[in-house]
């Protein structure tokens, strides 16, 4: 079982994953964008950082890299596909989830830990974990604002496929507070939070783990 | 006016440029002696007093001379440090200045073979109740967080001061750290007749023609806008990719030596690598990537253009090496040889541009000892002790202080600036000193930066020492020895007596401060000539720490772990009435004047020693400086959500600044086994105010909100 952890030019969480999901007993190898097959990875993590400098728009120019190619058809073969931040704006951009994530309200860049809530068990992010959970985790981003049509916003609530939300405060304006979200069938998901800043008691929180162990156990094939 | 003087030269030093040719010099070569000849790259007015500051200690690798300062810190590993300023720039542009700044001060680190693990940004701007001054910080603070969050190196904090002479001369400086195992270690220096000088990343254009000599060399006058040509404009996407592809050439040792482009650019880096190694080198300015058409030979060579180095390759490398470039989407291109003369020669259509001594430029530049004079004002200022009033509320003017930009919380900066990339990241910014863990080890590095522009001014030998002992202090709370320290001294015109007094006085207390500590200091800078309109800035030299904690305490003090029914201890020394220069004399008096006290150099050792101790048990140990015990314990309070009960019945031991202080906060009748220094149990945590029993008292929760929004309100004011 491995993961393929994709690496834009301008990546640069992606050695921070690797080392997250050893933690959580998943072997990982970084894969180049411009790759064009997965080397037989059960499943994908695009990691956090600035692909392509984030220029354009974030994930607009990530979204034509080859490794994109295999990563869309992993997901259509339902098998897990998670985008961490910038991951996150990459899969908005390439279709693979809804909406767009824009420019936080307050126009500056966020970093600090924010509370999470755990709004769905229905994602291959959030399996492992319990509705109503409320977890710790770095936010790390200048795009976090979450938006969508309205009738979009209302399909992926009725439909549960809201699966983290800003617990209290809403730091960055997102529609609905949505930190995160999944496909339809749950196996491609995105975060704006960062699980594995949270993974280590002497970083300062461990609440990310279990975020990372869903994703760990649902490598395993049906 | 003649072209040298246009160019920032003497006249003096133009003879003198002839007089190492043995002729007129053609433009391009003019233009290459005034960069490398300019105050920021010679140092010709600081030389002569720099050799007081030692760095023979054992775990110096490198001391300064390279790009950056190397030290042992045992398991195979190395870290390289740097402190570097991009003050004018920054005045003149905030953001891209800003930008540059750390742009420039990472390939400092990355030339050495070290991965950039994080950077610190010590500021210094004019009062936020003037709109320009909030337009600048807003302006820099976006263009570190711009820069540093893109280019993936965590950024750990820095500190931050306004006083008026900042106003028309804001401080940029910044600060990294890199990471290295001992077998990447690479130097600059172009060894082997035949090899190849590959420039690699950015192509080349008209951006920041003489940025070293025009803008960081010279004094400012108002309506400067029109040097804003002269800045750099940066792309964190491009220096990204150049990290990785030059880590990657250095692991697979593929290049003899790097040497990064900075002040003149090509021109510069050419004659530096050149010289180092004793070689020539033959340059063809045609084979540059330029990203403008019709640039002549003087512009390309003497081009600022950012996130650029300038590889040394063995001739059987030179595919590999643009494979590699290749493969991380950085341009490369082979535009030189190493020649066994010592000449630098430079090529354009076929013909000889520019041809000097490749040493002349840096060894040859002129030295200077300028006139030295104590300021007459001085003993006026000695003996102008603050004021101090009779009756204080402490509980009023600890609000005061806390609602003050430069005491409140600082997290509207360290929020915007990405602290937690890699996974080092054990005590964030916002607390003393910054610590990160040396993965695969047991250690940890904590890192400092300390400046007081106003003691400085006041007494810049007492005022210097002081930053260093307060420096080493934060290492020291987070658990870790002090182990190396780089300084950039920022000073106004060196022309004037009374600054160049200020200049030495400064370089006599840190030397003698790092001395009583045993630290080398490994790097610096010297940035002068921060004065406009004629009025020179407070002399503001601001020292980094690096300390090594050994082992890294897995549960470091942290101002946030105070609890309900915890003693709190004052240890150290004693109080006093340290008022010169105090944050009491500035919110309160509004007064500059006084002098201020001496470090007891005989203490220094054993408080620190106590303190590198105590972190490995305590849960709060805090150093009290700017707003003295007071603001100390406030910070320790509002943080953990914790009031306290202090037995304290004098404001003025609440608001002294006597050095070498600490707060610690124990659970009861803890024994910090001290007995050389003092150690006094002064109170106990608990409640929701901050009792100074007699003296005055605060509620937390207004004592919170002050603080809170002590930078939040001015700079959500739209300028």
């Amino acid at each position: 079982m491995t993961v393929a952890v994709v690496v834009f030019p301008g990546t640069n969480c992606e050695h921070d994953v690797v080392q997250a999901l050893d933690a959580v007993g998943v072997g990982a190898e970084l894969v180049w964008h411009r790759d064009e097959d997965l080397g037989g990875a059960d499943g994908v993590v695009l990691p956090g950082g600035f692909a392509h400098g984030d220029y354009l728009r974030t994930g607009a120019i990530a979204r034509f890299s080859p490794i994109m190619n295999p990563v869309t058809d992993l997901a259509a073969a339902g098998r897990p596909v998670l985008g961490i931040c910038n991951g996150f704006q990459v899969l908005c951009e390439a279709g693979l989830l809804p909406g767009a994530l824009v420019a936080n309200r307050d126009l500056q860049f966020i970093c600090r830990p924010v509370e999470i809530e755990v709004t769905s068990k229905k994602s291959v992010l959030t399996a492992a974990a319990h509705i109503g959970e409320v977890l710790r985790l770095p936010l790390n981003s200048y795009e976090g604002n979450y938006v969508a049509p309205v009738d979009e916003i209302d399909s992926l609530e009725a439909s549960h496929r809201v699966v983290l939300r800003y617990h209290g405060e809403n730091p960055n304006g997102s529609t609905h507070a949505i930190a995160g979200l999944a496909s339809a069938a749950g196996n491609v998901a995105g975060l704006m939070p960062h699980p594995e800043r949270a993974s280590e008691a002497v970083l300062g929180s461990t609440d990310g783990l279990v975020l990372l162990e869903s994703f760990a156990a649902s490598l395993v094939p049906a | 006016m003649s072209l040298h003087r246009t160019l920032g030269m003497t006249d003096d030093e133009y003879a003198l440029v002839v007089d190492v040719l043995g002729r007129e010099p053609n433009e391009p070569e003019l233009a290459m002696y005034s960069v490398m000849w300019s105050e920021h790259c010679s140092y010709k007015s600081s030389r002569a007093h720099l050799g007081r500051f030692r760095h023979d200690q054992d775990q110096v690798v490198l001391g300064p001379g390279e790009n950056a300062g190397v030290v042992d810190i045992g398991d195979g590993w190395l870290a390289a440090l740097r402190i570097e300023s991009h003050n004018h720039p920054s005045f003149v542009e905030p953001h891209e200045g800003a930008a540059t700044g750390v742009g420039g001060i990472l390939r400092d680190i990355f030339t050495m073979g070290a991965r950039p693990i994080a950077l610190w940004d010590p500021l210094r701007f004019g009062p936020l109740d003037e709109p320009h001054n909030r337009y600048l910080m807003s302006g820099v603070v976006g263009g570190i967080a711009h820069y540093g969050n893109a280019v993936g190196v965590p950024t750990l904090g820095g500190e931050i001061e306004f006083a008026d002479p900042f106003s028309k001369n804001p401080l940029v400086n910044v600060m990294a750290l890199g990471l290295m195992r001992r077998e990447q270690l690479v130097t600059k220096a172009a060894a082997g007749p035949g090899n190849r000088a590959i420039l690699l990343g950015n192509s080349t254009g008209r951006d920041g023609i003489g940025g070293a000599s025009i803008l960081a060399s010279a004094s400012f006058e108002d309506g400067d806008a029109e040097k804003r040509p002269s800045v750099q404009v940066g792309d964190p996407f491009a220096e990204k990719k150049l990290i990785e592809a030059c880590l990657e050439l250095f692991s697979a040792g593929l290049v003899v030596a790097i040497q990064d482009l900075g002040a003149a650019g090509i021109s510069c880096a050419t004659a530096e690598s050149a010289a180092a190694g004793g070689m020539g080198m033959d340059v063809d300015l045609d084979a540059v990537p330029v990203r403008e058409q019709g640039m002549t030979p003087g512009e390309i060579l003497m081009s600022e253009s950012q996130e650029r180095m300038l590889a040394i390759v063995a001739p059987g490398a030179v595919g590999a090496v643009l494979d590699v470039a290749a493969r991380w989407e950085v341009p490369a291109a082979v535009i030189g040889t190493v020649t066994e003369s010592s000449e630098l020669r430079v090529f354009s259509g076929g013909s000889l541009v520019a041809n000097v001594p490749a040493a002349s430029l840096s060894e040859d530049a002129p030295l200077y000892r300028r006139p030295v004079e104590r300021p007459r004002h001085q003993d006026d200022l000695w003996n102008d002790a603050p004021p101090l009033p009779e009756g204080v509320d402490a509980g009023k003017t600890l609000l005061s202080h806390l609602g003050d930009p430069a005491l409140g919380d600082r997290s509207w900066i360290y929020e915007q600036y990405d602290h937690m990339l890699f996974l080092n990241t054990v005590v964030e910014p916002g607390h003393d000193g910054s610590l990160l863990r040396v993965k695969g080890t047991d250690k940890g590095l904590a890192v400092a930066t300390d400046g007081d522009a106003v003691r400085c001014f006041l007494d810049p030998e007492r005022g210097a020492a002081r930053i260093v002992a307060e420096a080493a202090l934060n290492v020291a709370v987070a658990g870790a020895r002090p182990y190396a320290v780089v300084d950039n001294l920022n000073f106004g015109n060196p022309e004037k007596p009374e600054v160049m007094w200020q200049f030495t006085e400064t370089v006599a207390g840190m030397a003698e401060m790092c001395e009583a500590l045993d630290l080398p200091v490994v790097g610096g800078n010297v940035s002068f000539y921060n004065e406009t309109d004629g009025v020179d800035i407070y002399p503001a030299p601001v020292v980094g720490m690096l300390g090594l904690a050994d082992p890294m305490p897995l549960q470091p003090p942290r101002l946030d772990r105070a609890e309900e029914g915890m003693d709190l201890w004052l240890i150290g020394h004693e109080g006093g009435d340290d008022f010169a220069g105090s944050a009491f004399s500035r919110v309160t008096l509004d007064h500059v004047g006084g002098r201020p006290a001496a470090v007891d150099v005989g203490d220094v050792l054993a408080i620190i020693d106590h303190c590198v101790r105590l972190a490995q048990a305590v849960p709060v140990l805090h150093d009290i400086s700017a707003g003295g015990l007071a603001v100390a314990l406030a910070e320790i309070c509002i943080r953990s959500g914790v009031g306290a009960v202090v037995d304290c019945d004098d404001w003025r031991l609440l608001f002294d600044e006597t050095p070498l202080r600490v707060l610690v906060a124990a659970p009861p009748l803890a024994d910090l086994g001290i007995d050389d220094v003092l150690v006094q149990r002064i109170g106990v945590f608990g409640g929701d105010h901050i009792d100074f029993e007699g003296a005055g008292i605060v509620d937390l929760a207004e004592a919170t909100d002050a603080w809170y929004h002590a930078l939040r309100r001015p700079l959500s004011v739209v300028g």
